[in-house]
């Protein structure tokens, strides 16, 4: 899982400090699925996921609607798409970045494992911020120091009161 | 080698710093500046979902104090940053940390290797319990690496080394053990409870987990009893078919993949949620409390217990009644180049001599001492004095006390921060009454 992706805690939290809606490709029916861990625990700090995944297409997920790819989202009633997160196999990333070009997402996040330089390089290049290699919710949990509750290193050293977080 | 932990802090902080703050932030809930002692062995769930998903491993919070506590979470969070760790568990105790970890790797008929230079109490835990497990070590001599690559086995699930071991004086070549573990497709687990992250830290020699017991120099008082484990996070636990407890769905947790839900804190996970939860060995707030406190000056204790152990072992080493001294800080240990390599600021604190006049010297040495404490431990601000043939090292046959540096004559020394003139002047007096 090591690689040389360096991210600093300012842009994370940028990132997870400015989007609201996430769609998130490969998301499962299945709730005991990696997707769905991740699903609940950030609609639990308040944001909105849109599920896609074709073979789920039409199904409610935890509450949401499940679209069979980013383009049969209708942002028209959903809303604007902030950020795409991709739980999917590397090779499969190219066509999924191209789609969340093309709907208008400002960050593409690939989790944990899923790591497409070409494709990062396309979306980048189209003026995309982009993630490889980690979770949201691990890296949202480590900056609110939820993370640290597992005795994880969280890499973060403050003599500041953090608010609790919800 | 720890430039994917996220947030960098190992780069942008020093050790000192981190050995103060780590996992140690003002207490969210009331400002207070020291970690608080959460003695409590429960936690409210906000609602029945929020519970489900605390069981369910779907979110991050507390249950019950056999698996997680907040002051706990702090130790362990400051001990996998000193070693440049992903994460850590705490345990009640050294020997907990091992069998916890173990736990993890191994099922019934499973081997390991294991250097057979280790503390006397590993030995006996690896050697006669663990066997009960059906777990199966196989004890190599550490000091030609490649004995490790010939003892494999492919039922072989890690090889487990000290970097310093008690009380030879046994620097490990971590590094090319780490490559013969890598080549095999097991983790290499270190015990670096001698050197401390402070000397040593294996993790940027190739090692894959560490092992503590907090009990010596980490809590550094003689006070509190506690181990831990840290996991580098950056072992592939899908590389073969050895680690199904990793790999393969847990029926109590409903089918979940550790290594597929949490990728590299995968290890850390499974330590608490099934190391913990069933074999119950947690460490007690207010045990991980006064060992948090103990690390904050970890860095000056640890030169200090340097300095006045390679004063000490001068001096033995020049004294009329001393047969040999063992200690990797000296160049006449066999030990010091591995020692320069792996713990360049020092050799650790702990140090064997043979006295003159075999069994009973070493005995009558250890009894004459007035300042030196006689009680079977290390890692204390106090200097320790202990006759390992008699004592750590008695339930071993004479072969394995050989092999352990535990031979009859042996007397092992965990010196400490008193004076250092008033160490070598009870250690004196003490040698004076050996022939007495």
């Amino acid at each position: 899982m090591s690689d040389s992706l360096h991210y600093p805690d300012a842009l994370l939290r940028r990132i997870l400090g400015s989007v609201r809606t996430i769609a998130m490709v490969g998301a499962s029916p299945d709730w005991n699925r990696p997707s769905a861990f991740a699903m609940k625990y950030l609609q639990g700090k308040g944001y909105r996921i849109i599920p896609v995944n074709p073979q789920a297409a039409g199904r409610e997920i935890l509450g949401e609607t499940c679209y069979a790819g980013l383009r049969d989202i209708p942002q028209e009633t959903v809303g604007p798409i902030d950020m795409v997160d991709i739980f999917r196999r590397s090779d499969a990333v190219g066509p999924i970045v191209e789609d969340a070009i093309s709907i208008g997402a400002r960050v593409v996040w690939m989790q944990l494992g899923v790591r497409n330089d070409e494709a990062a390089a396309r979306a980048e290049a189209a003026g995309l911020t982009v993630v490889m290699n980690r979770c949201p919710k691990i890296e949202y949990g480590r900056l609110h120091g939820e993370l640290s509750w597992g005795g994880f290193n969280s890499g973060i050293i403050t003599s500041k009161r953090r608010r609790l977080s919800r | 080698m720890t430039d994917d932990i996220p947030g960098d802090a190992p780069k942008r902080f020093g050790f000192e710093t981190r050995a103060i703050h780590a996992g140690a932030p003002p207490d969210p809930a009331t400002g207070a500046r020291i970690m608080p002692i959460y003695h409590t062995t429960a936690y409210v769930f906000d609602d029945v979902d929020h519970a489900a998903s605390l069981f369910d491993l779907s979110t991050f919070g507390y249950i019950y104090s056999r698996l997680t506590n907040p002051t706990v979470a702090a130790l362990e969070e400051r001990i996998a940053s000193l070693e440049g760790g992903r994460g850590a568990t705490a345990t009640a105790s050294g020997h907990a940390a091992q069998l916890v970890a173990f736990f993890a790797l191994m099922a019934p008929g499973d081997a390991f290797l294991a250097s057979r230079k280790l503390y006397g109490g590993s030995l006996t835990q690896f050697g006669r319990s663990f066997a009960k497990f059906d777990w199966h070590a196989i004890f190599v001599d550490p000091d030609d690496p490649e004995n490790f690559a010939r003892a494999l086995t492919p039922n072989c699930k890690a090889i487990f080394v000290e970097s310093l071991a008690n009380p030879g004086g046994v620097v490990t070549d971590i590094e090319a053990v780490a490559r013969i573990a890598g080549d095999a497709g097991i983790p290499l687990i270190v015990d670096n409870t001698l050197a401390t992250p402070y000397l040593c830290r294996p993790f940027e020699w190739g090692a894959d987990i560490v092992v503590h017991s907090t009990t010596k120099f980490l809590g550094g008082h003689g006070n509190s009893m506690g181990g831990a484990i840290v996991d580098s996070g950056r072992f592939d636990w899908l590389q073969n078919d050895k680690f199904p407890a990793l790999t393969r769905p847990e029926p109590a947790y409903h089918g979940l993949r550790f290594y597929e839900t949490f990728g590299d804190m995968a290890l850390t996970m499974h330590t608490k949620a099934v190391g913990l939860r069933d074999l119950g060995p947690a460490l007690s707030p207010m045990n991980a409390f006064l060992t948090l406190t103990g690390i904050e000056t970890l860095p000056l204790r640890m030169q200090r217990h340097c300095e006045n152990a390679l004063a000490v072992a001068r001096f033995l080493e020049a004294h009329p009644r001393v047969e040999w001294v063992s200690y990797a800080g000296l160049p006449s240990s066999p030990y010091h180049a591995l020692a320069r390599k792996y713990m360049p600021a020092g050799a650790g604190a702990v140090l064997t001599f043979g006295v003159k006049g075999g069994y009973e010297a070493g005995v009558r040495v250890v009894e004459a001492c007035e300042l030196l404490s006689h009680l079977a431990n290390i890692g204390d601000t106090r200097s320790l004095i202990l006759h390992p043939a008699s004592t750590t090292h008695r339930q071993l046959t004479d072969a394995q006390r050989a092999a352990a540096g535990a031979g009859p004559e042996v007397v092992r020394l965990s010196v400490g921060l008193e004076t250092v003139e008033d160490i070598i002047a009870d250690l004196d007096q003490a040698l004076g009454q050996a022939d007495r």
